[in-house]
């Protein structure tokens, strides 16, 4: 990226090695260097543009250092440069929506029609946001390079927030139509893979790696034929992704060797209990429910909070978890979240006491914003009336 | 380089009741600061108190009394710094002594 002094050319390169890649690939089979195959074509597609048109000349920003072009074969710089790039994406300086979709635009090389329907905005709007970006970087002096040793945890741990907030984007769709939005999830996961060879010691990078595949191996048997919400306890565990999840095992045993364990980690350790369990009556709820409290500990947050309290009602039963919920309902940031009445309803309904678990349905109803779970819940609901 | 304004914003009721103890400290920080930072630093001074600030506005011709925009957090002083990119204006700005605020960091306009 560095070749090209211009943000606005490198994304035109790294478009442009997204589709010789597609045609390439087809023909001759997927390299096995992907990241290195794109750059040095992204790279090599950079130099053309250099000649042809001497962009650079046109507006040089400060997005680079002057250096000598390195050659496209040199193999070790080629990490560099996507490492560089996505912290430049994701640089704290930048809004998290800026951080995402130049994301999406410069690692993915989704086309800007194509990030504004991830963002469900329109085109111009995401265009504009997306220039809105990139001025920034040239105008305010994000550097364009890998972050110092010392830098590099706090800029990771800003490129993990993004991806993950990508990840769930996509694994449940906060407004619309669909459960699952494949695009985003496919995204995260790929994203979440070139971190991971870029810095392959970090432990969170592996933590969020391994609790992608554990969630994303459930796929399949997360919706029903007609697209219906499937819960962990109902799904067809037979349709479980089980090469997601040894690799997602594997991942999570080597980040839990870090001490204290990160929060993606110990997310990922809970979504391996799930996936090793036969079924959801074997599930290991004690072992859940000790994850979560470790959890609490290192990323204490009302969502934790509440997840854990469902478990604890699987683990000891319904009316304990209700007094583990009872706490949480004057939660602010629980507020307007549907969880929280929905978990509350379905103790109640296990308890008996219809009228109030009827209650607390039609507050989850209410509350929720995805048409599937609104779905959902108005079946629960309406099995429920006397 | 590129320079860059460091744009300190507190909360001038806390500071006008702070104990002596507290003012003292936070001259000896911005002593510590001017000489860790001597040579990024172009230029800095304090302000005056919002109370003794005066607002024109030309297009209108009217001169009022106070601060162009009343907040509880306000423009107390500023450094003119240089620095390689934004990060590295940061981190010198991560060094600025604040009482309860905090600081902003903008880039100069170049005009080429």
């Amino acid at each position: 990226m560095r070749v090209t002094r211009d943000l606005d050319a490198a994304e035109e390169c790294v478009q442009d090695a997204y589709a010789a890649a597609l045609t390439t690939w087809g023909e001759r089979g997927v390299p096995a260097n992907t990241g290195a195959w794109l750059t040095t074509v992204a790279r090599r597609r950079a130099l053309d543009l250099l000649r042809r048109e001497a962009l650079w000349r046109r507006n040089a920003p400060l997005l680079v250092e002057d250096e000598a072009v390195a050659s496209p074969s040199d193999p070790a710089e080629i990490p560099d440069d996507r490492l560089r790039l996505i912290c430049t994406c994701c640089h704290p300086a930048l809004s998290t929506d800026a951080q995402v979709a130049l994301t999406l635009r410069l690692l993915c090389g989704l086309g800007t029609n194509e990030v504004a329907r991830a963002f469900l905005v329109s085109e111009s709007t995401m265009a504009a946001r997306l220039t809105r970006a990139k001025k920034k970087i040239a105008s305010a002096g994000i550097a364009y390079r890998v972050p110092s040793a010392a830098e590099l945890p706090d800029r990771v741990d800003a490129v993990l927030s993004v991806l993950h907030l990508l990840f769930t984007a996509g694994h449940t769709a906060p407004s619309g139509a669909d459960l699952v939005r494949r695009d985003l999830v496919e995204r995260a996961l790929q994203l979440a893979r070139m971190l991971r060879t870029l810095v392959p010691e970090n432990a969170d990078v592996a933590g969020l790696l391994a609790l992608i595949l554990l969630t994303d191996a459930r796929r399949a048997s997360r919706t029903d034929a007609s697209g219906g919400l499937v819960l962990l306890a109902e799904q067809d565990r037979s349709q479980w992704d089980r090469a997601e999840i040894a690799e997602g095992v594997g991942l999570v045993r080597e980040a839990l060797r870090r001490r204290p364990p990160g929060r993606f980690a110990l997310q990922a350790a809970i979504a391996a209990v799930h996936a090793e369990a036969p079924n959801w009556h074997a599930t290991d709820w004690s072992e859940v429910v000790a994850l979560y409290d470790v959890l609490l500990q290192v990323w204490p947050s009302p969502v934790v909070a509440l997840n854990r309290a469902v478990a604890v009602g699987f683990a000891r039963g319904p009316e304990a978890g209700l007094a583990a919920l009872a706490p949480l309902a004057a939660e602010p940031q629980l507020a307007a979240y549907a969880y929280l009445a929905s978990a509350r309803a379905q103790f109640l309904q296990q308890l008996g006491r219809d009228e109030e678990a009827r209650l607390a349905f039609t507050e989850a109803i209410v509350l929720t914003e995805n048409d599937v779970e609104r779905e959902f819940l108005t079946r629960k609901l309406e099995a429920l009336q006397p | 380089m590129s320079q860059y304004l460091i744009l300190i914003y507190d909360d001038e009721q806390a500071w006008a009741e702070a104990k002596p103890s507290d003012t003292g400290k936070m001259m000896e920080g911005h002593q510590a600061f001017q000489a860790k930072h001597q040579s990024a630093i172009v230029g800095g001074n304090a302000l005056e108190p919002t109370a003794t600030a005066t607002t024109v506005r030309p297009n209108s011709d009217t001169v009022t009394d106070g601060p162009f925009a009343e907040t509880k957090e306000a423009l107390g002083g500023y450094y003119l710094i240089e620095a390689a990119d934004l990060d590295a204006a940061i981190a010198i700005a991560k060094d600025v002594p604040v009482f309860t605020g905090g600081l902003e960091v903008r880039p100069i306009m170049v005009f080429n």
